[in-house]
């Protein structure tokens, strides 16, 4: 039992192991080619790091996906309650809503520019763009899913329209809204990198692009690939940790 | 209204003082549009309910009990006729009539306390706790109050159902098949809490159920409702003292009368 559990702990290290063997065996049966091996990539980020200049593009992309994230939720969820809530509202918005839809976040990098010009603010509302269309038919679906017994329940005690919202029908998406949360977050952290090759002069996606344009360093392009990947982990954790906390967990514990 | 007949089982019943009655339901009609065909679910019911009576709605499956309970409620417009409280015409739900769901109505976010308190918003805080105390108590949900709906029996989460619309003072409470989901031992010991509540706090209730007994057992009056479209076949008088004895010649004298009414007297 106990040799069974240490071995299922073994077996994603094992693999992750193998496949740097292989990769690194693929760089050296290829000796006259710029992709670096996974040794030069560690050595990539081990020189990033005396400069400072990681933690600041760190930061300063977790602060345009921060700020894009919170203004999308902070717009999406009410507008997603009203709009969820009235059928005649939702009937006219909805074609809009599908159109604007798959028009990727990354077709609007000119009008950023055009509006914000190259900068902070650029990226933020790249980031908004992509959040808040799929957050807002997060919600209204989550909105049309709620049970009708809770929303005449509410209805009964004798709440009106607002406080209906905020006391029945916000509640009772709340464990979808998480997911939808979560799905979300993916998203700003995706389109961040796109925004920064292009929109901005910092951050994790401006060093990839820097990295290759001064001198084909593509030891720190790797390098940056395998930061985005740990950073963007790190918050998928940190969402799924607030799913845990008690008073947003009910809906979890039902499904069980 | 159809009143059993001269020679039924009713016949030694007390004669009830008819004052205008807590609820009346008149002329009431209800049809719903269904792809292009209209579907009578309700024809021409009619109604009086009096203040702090027990009612058992009795039927067969798709009736059209809860249309009957829905319009009375408030939730649904009917087509035709109304439905009247105190004199005064339903146009919607109102807290003084609460609608009892299955457990299923009890909010999942909220702990006992605080779907017990859910519709006490008005009240100081202090007040809110006492009634909610009050109410915990008066179902035996004592040292649950902070506890989940998800981490309760479905016996218990119907408590804290009856226990939120009680909280809230109503005139009239509607159930709908409250313990239709509970085993029978559970549905046994929920009736004679129900009717220990009503005895204390004398409210109205309509009571539908599909279960024979449970209306004999529970009710003042068990009306039986036809199959669909949905007209009063008959109403009973239940003329028995509370605790009622369920082996009393009387008790089964009602019971298979109501049997053989919806034409299944000794058929099992
Ligand atoms: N919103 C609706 N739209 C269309 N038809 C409906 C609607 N609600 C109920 N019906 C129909 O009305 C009839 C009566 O339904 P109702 O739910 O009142 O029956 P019931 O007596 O409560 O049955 P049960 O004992 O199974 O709960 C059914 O045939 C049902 O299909
Ligand atoms: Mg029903």
């Amino acid at each position: 039992m106990n040799t069974l559990r240490s071995l299922e702990w073994l077996r994603p290290v094992l693999f992750l192991l193998a496949l740097l063997v292989a990769w690194q065996l693929a760089v050296f049966l290829h000796p006259h080619q710029l992709m670096p091996g996974p040794w030069k990539t560690a050595h990539g980020i081990a020189d990033l790091f005396p400069h400072g200049l990681i933690a600041r593009y760190v930061v300063a992309s977790v602060f345009r996906v921060t700020w894009g994230f919170f203004l999308a939720v902070l717009v999406a969820i009410p507008l997603g309650l009203v709009i969820g809530w009235c059928q005649r509202f939702e009937l006219a918005v909805n074609p809009i809503l599908q159109i604007l839809r798959p028009i990727s976040p990354l077709a609007w990098i000119p009008i950023a520019i055009l509006w914000f010009g190259v900068g902070d603010m650029a990226a933020i509302f790249l980031i908004f763009i992509g959040c808040f269309l799929p957050l807002l038919l997060a919600v209204i679906d989550a909105v049309r899913a709620v049970p009708a017994v809770y929303i005449n329940a509410g209805r009964n005690f004798g709440l009106k329209p607002v406080a209906l919202m905020r006391r029945v029908l916000y509640p009772a998406i709340v464990p979808r809204l998480m997911t939808g949360l979560r799905i979300t977050l993916g998203i700003a952290w995706l389109v961040v990198v796109a925004a920064e090759m292009i929109a901005v002069n910092s951050g994790l996606g401006f060093l990839i692009v820097d990295a290759r344009n001064a001198g084909n360093r593509y030891d720190l392009v790797v390098a940056g690939m395998v930061i985005i990947g740990v950073v963007g982990l790190l918050l998928d954790y940190g969402v799924r940790s607030l799913e845990r906390t008690s008073s947003l967990r009910w809906g979890f514990e039902e499904k069980r | 209204m159809i009143r059993a007949s001269a020679d039924s089982f009713t016949g030694d019943a007390m004669p009830r003082a008819s004052a205008a009655g807590k609820l009346r339901v008149e002329n009431l009609g209800v049809a719903f549009q269904r792809e292009g065909a209209t579907l009578p679910v309700l024809d021409d019911v009619n109604l009086s309910v009096r203040d702090g009576e027990f009612v058992c709605l009795l039927g067969p499956s798709g009736c059209g009990k809860s249309t009957l309970l829905n319009a009375m409620a408030g939730f649904l417009q009917p087509t035709s006729g109304q439905v009247l409280v105190d004199g005064e015409v339903v146009r919607g739900p109102d807290p003084r009539r609460i609608f009892v769901f299955q457990e299923r109505g009890v909010f999942p976010w909220l702990t006992v306390a605080g779907n017990i308190g859910f519709g006490l918003g008005k009240l100081s805080r202090e007040e809110r706790a006492k009634r909610v105390q009050h109410y915990v108590q008066m179902v035996g949900l004592q040292g649950f109050e902070k506890s989940y709906p998800h981490e309760l029996s479905g016996g218990m989460k119907q408590r804290v159902e009856v226990a939120r619309a009680l909280a809230v003072n109503p005139d009239v409470l509607f159930l709908d098949e409250p313990f239709g989901a509970l085993d029978s031992i559970t549905r046994m010991v929920m009736r004679s809490e129900l009717l220990r509540i009503w005895e204390a706090e004398r409210k109205t209730i309509l009571f539908v159920t599909h279960d024979i007994d449970e209306a004999v057992q529970l009710a003042d009056r068990v009306v039986v409702i036809s199959a669909r479209p949905g007209r009063i076949q008959q109403i009973v008088d239940v003329d028995l003292q509370h605790p009622r004895d369920i082996s009393s010649p009387r008790y089964l004298k009602l019971r298979d009368g109501i049997l053989s009414q919806i034409g299944l007297a000794h058929r099992i």
